[in-house]
């Protein structure tokens, strides 16, 4: 198990999975099957894939320790930045179909609609993490530091969800079975908290300099 | 004891040797032909998107109408695929699909309350009521999307008239039909059921509100609210109730069911307002399906100003949305 997961070649076949709901969204506009509302289809398909992309990172802390799988670390930076590469392709569609590249309309569906407000705040709170994803600004941000910025990651899965639950109408279904698995993982994270009250291993992150009181974003 | 010799091959079993020869390639081949086979298919139904699954009758003799728009009609495929009819489930392609069984035959509709003559229409009475017209408008949802669609019916007037209202209808109250069997999404909706509509009685009484049958010289699809609708074309898509079994006439303004769910983003009158934005979406532009771009600039009462304006003279239409 673990010489896979060190493999160079799993990393590689994991990247190309992430880029299929890409695949599929281009091969369905090619074909005419992007619904009879092709910007809300867009609009719904890469909004879901962004939060299933930012479930999916925030699943690799809990599965490490669980599973006992510390090389599974090597996955999240890519996961992250494929929930913020995602988010953008749902900004860009609101951008161009929605909004037709009208700033002053976005700013104004910023400022009045709660669901934009909320859903744009999370998505803002991710570039700087995205930025500062690469091994060189963990080194100049610090461990410690940089720990603490990437818990922002927390309040962009609360917010994709308020968004996703103050956008739908009435069927609130969906939007509540996206909130159960945040809701699972972030608890995760107060449970693991509080119930080991020593400060848990170093983590295996490919850092070369770290103290070992740090606690990972998880 | 007679051993039968039969060969085991005939010699057209045989696999020809140039293909033996060549066997990967023509398992490249069929790899390609099948991918072509594929591509092509795809083509083909960008080209002529697949048939209706739908039933419907052809309706003939329509009379057209001085309040058709001249714009283009929305394509046939559009207006049948992608529906709101929450009943059949709250994805927009849920009611083509769910809506297929919907047993429409036979129906009737009651229309009742403060009437001279109550009585039940069955569908084929409420067909032959009066002459069918088509009636192409300009089809306006509240979620900023808009279509134009050719109706089948007549004005909602004639049928008001035959049952003689009496002056203490000043409202009217549509009730579509609800069957939790029929309809086993319901619990999903998140919306009372079964759905209720109202208008005013002028707003009932107005020529452009139409009385549906039909659309595309056709008999209504189940998922755009066979047999029998609403249509009023100033008014967000919502008003316009589906699957009409009840047209009661009552005194006081009747509860809606959007307003119910959330009376602070759907009012009763809920006319096609671009200056009034609903909390989810501006409401000064849309766009025309199948389009991409919500560019279309949205205009007061949905373009149909000249005629219902007047209705509302002296009210403010940003409280009373």
């Amino acid at each position: 198990m673990n010489s896979i997961l060190k493999s160079k070649w799993t990393k590689a076949v994991v990247f190309l999975i992430c880029l299929v709901p890409l695949g599929v969204l281009i091969w369905e506009a090619f074909t005419g099957n992007l619904s009879s509302n092709p910007t809300q289809f867009l609009e719904h398909a890469t909004g879901d894939w962004t939060l299933r992309f930012v479930a999916l990172t925030l699943c690799i802390s809990p599965l490490r320790k669980i599973l006992n799988q510390p090389q599974l670390i090597r996955f999240r930076k890519m996961l992250g930045l494929f929930a913020f590469f995602y988010g953008c392709c749902h900004f860009s569609v609101y951008l161009t179909f929605d909004q037709v590249f009208d700033l002053h309309g976005i700013w104004a569906d910023v400022m009045k609609r709660r669901y934009i407000t909320v859903g744009f705040s999370g998505f803002v709170l991710m570039i700087p993490l995205a930025v500062t994803s690469t091994a060189g600004m963990i080194r100049r941000l610090g461990n410690r530091r940089w720990t603490i910025l990437h818990r922002a990651i927390y309040i962009t899965a609360i917010a994709g969800v308020i968004h996703f639950y103050w956008l739908v109408k009435s069927d609130i279904h969906l939007p509540l079975e996206y909130a159960a698995v945040m809701a699972t993982l972030l608890g995760w994270r107060i449970y693991d908290h509080y119930t080991k009250a020593p400060k848990p291993a170093p983590s295996n992150r490919p850092v070369a300099k770290q103290s070992t009181t740090t606690v990972a974003p998880d | 004891m007679l051993l039968k010799q039969s060969p085991e091959f005939k010699y057209s079993d045989i696999t020809p040797r140039d293909v033996y020869v060549n066997r990967r390639k023509f398992l490249y081949g069929m790899g390609l032909a099948g991918g072509l086979a594929l591509a092509g298919k795809a083509l083909l139904d960008v080209v002529n998107p697949s048939a209706r699954a739908y039933a419907s009758t052809k309706l003939g003799g329509l009379a057209s109408s001085p309040f058709s728009t001249t714009e283009k009609v929305s394509p046939e495929q559009v207006v049948t695929t992608y529906n709101n009819f929450y009943e059949f489930g709250t994805d927009k392609a849920d009611p083509a699909k769910n809506a297929q069984k919907f047993v429409t035959s036979p129906w009737t509709v009651s229309v009742e309350g403060e009437v001279g003559k109550p009585r039940k229409f069955s569908m084929e009475e409420i067909m032959k009521l009066a002459p069918l017209e088509e009636r192409i408008y300009r089809h306006r949802c509240v979620e900023a999307w808009s279509i134009v669609v050719p109706w089948v019916g007549y004005s909602f007037s004639t049928i008001a008239k035959l049952v003689e209202p009496n002056s203490n209808a000043r409202y009217v109250a549509f009730e579509s039909y609800f069957d939790k069997k029929q309809m086993p999404l319901w619990g999903r909706a998140g919306i009372d059921l079964p759905y209720v509509e109202g208008l005013r009685m002028d707003e009932a009484m107005h020529p452009l509100t139409l009385l549906g049958m039909g659309m595309y010289g056709e008999t209504l699809p189940n998922q755009d609210g066979a047999p029998v609708r609403m249509v009023i074309p100033w008014k967000y898509g919502f008003k316009s109730a589906k699957s009409l079994v009840k047209i009661k006439f009552v005194k006081d303004q009747p509860p809606t069911t959007w307003n119910i769910t959330n009376a602070h983003e759907y009012g009763f009158y809920s006319n096609v307002n671009p200056k009034v934005d609903h909390p989810r979406w501006s409401q000064a532009k849309e766009v025309r399906l199948p389009g991409f771009f919500k560019n279309t600039p949205t205009q007061m009462f949905n373009g149909y100003g000249d005629q219902v304006a007047s209705l509302y003279n002296g009210m403010d239409l940003k409280k009373n949305f």
